[in-house]
């Protein structure tokens, strides 16, 4: 009995240890260290997602992007969250709203001021609005300034699975 | 047979209503630089009717779409009311259009705008887009979205479109103020070096 309520414990401490470490790691970038995630050359499909947490339309499209995540990492298919949240909205914000909404897809932040500069480098029909969504793997890529319903997002990514 | 018919306007209609979203969300589709705006009639925060054409000692317009419940445009709210200070005296006042859908964003209702607008005393019009059909002809994305127009004699032309400096967040760290600069440039009878540029920013809710 003592036993098992041992691992039962350890279980727990280790899910609550696992979720801070999610948390902790929440890797910030510049754009020239966030630029080779969105130029990878292997034998993946990548999502890279552009939103905040202030963002109604990120925020409401964010779960179809989790259940992309889930229902396509088998088929090397990779989700990845950049949030352009302020810094100050890191501990605040960012890391509670991953946290509690058990984001399961790589989260990391963009801290670059010098958007004139990066956001053409990501595409240059990009207005700055967000949400918007790049779709790559080595053969092809697209742009999407716009939002996704979980069907939409499917979509487009069966057309890079072929 | 009456079916099929069915069917078919049902299917002309879907593929009729995903074509023009789809236009709708081309980014690129309003004015360019060197196009020519057209006017427009808009309520103001204090309920009368405001236009381009009412300017008649302009030289011109430093048009920005913006909202009170996007954080970027709320950063930036002092610095378009210093812009309006600096510049409405030298011919180039501010005019804001808020863009969004009030019933997606009643925080950008007329009554928000207008408390919003008491709050930060602000000096300049800030304009209800009703039915949001001028910010498509501008091809505005986001806000805050700058466009600075000209007076010429064929219209109000289009120099700049962007935004309204290189630091969003923090006030005194930008290094190019891309307005000013493009204004000064424009009293100065010079050349725009910088006529466009690019920043993060809410979409605009439809």
């Amino acid at each position: 009995m003592k036993r098992i309520l041992l691992i039962a414990i350890l279980i727990i401490s280790s899910c609550k240890s696992e979720d801070r470490e999610v948390v902790e790691e929440l890797k910030v970038y510049d754009f020239d260290t966030l630029e080779p995630l969105l130029n990878k050359i292997d034998d993946k499909v990548y999502v890279i997602n552009f939103w905040a947490t202030w963002c109604a339309p990120c925020v409401k499209e964010l779960p179809y992007f989790e259940e992309l995540n889930a229902n396509y990492k088998s088929k090397k298919v990779e989700v990845v969250l950049v949030s352009l949240d302020f810094p100050k909205q890191y501990e605040k914000k960012l890391k509670p709203y991953i946290v509690n909404n058990k984001l399961m897809s790589q989260v990391i932040a963009l801290d670059d001021t010098d958007t004139n500069t990066w956001i053409p480098k990501v595409d240059e029909n990009w207005s700055g609005a967000i949400p918007a969504t790049i779709i790559y793997n080595k053969n092809k890529r697209r742009f999407y300034e716009r939002s996704f319903n979980y069907e939409e997002l499917q979509e487009e990514v069966k057309t890079f699975l072929n | 047979m009456k079916k099929i018919a069915k069917l078919m306007i049902a299917a002309i209609l879907v593929l009729g209503v995903s074509a023009f979203t789809d236009g709708k969300k081309e980014a690129g589709d309003g004015y360019k630089v060197g196009d020519i705006a057209t006017d427009f009639k808009l309520e103001n925060i204090n309920g009368k009717m405001v236009s381009l054409s009412d300017f008649e000692g302009a030289k011109g317009f430093i048009i920005t779409f913006t909202c009170n419940t996007c954080p970027f445009a709320v950063a930036y709210e002092d610095r378009i009311e210093a812009l309006n200070k600096k510049y409405a005296k030298q011919g180039y006042p501010v005019i804001a259009i808020m863009p969004n859908n009030t019933d997606v964003k009643p925080g950008d209702n007329m009554e928000q705008m207008k408390i919003r607008a008491k709050e930060k005393g602000f000096t300049f019009p800030y304009l209800m887009d009703k039915g949001q059909k001028v910010y498509p002809e501008y091809g505005a994305t986001k806000t805050p979205h700058i466009y600075i127009l000209q007076k010429s004699k064929k219209g109000n032309v289009v120099k700049y479109i962007g935004a309204i400096d290189d630091n969003s967040r923090d006030a005194s760290k930008v290094k190019e103020k891309y307005v000013e600069n493009a204004v000064d440039a424009l009293l100065k009878g010079e050349e725009i070096q910088v006529k466009e540029t690019k920043a993060i920013g809410c979409s605009i809710k439809v």
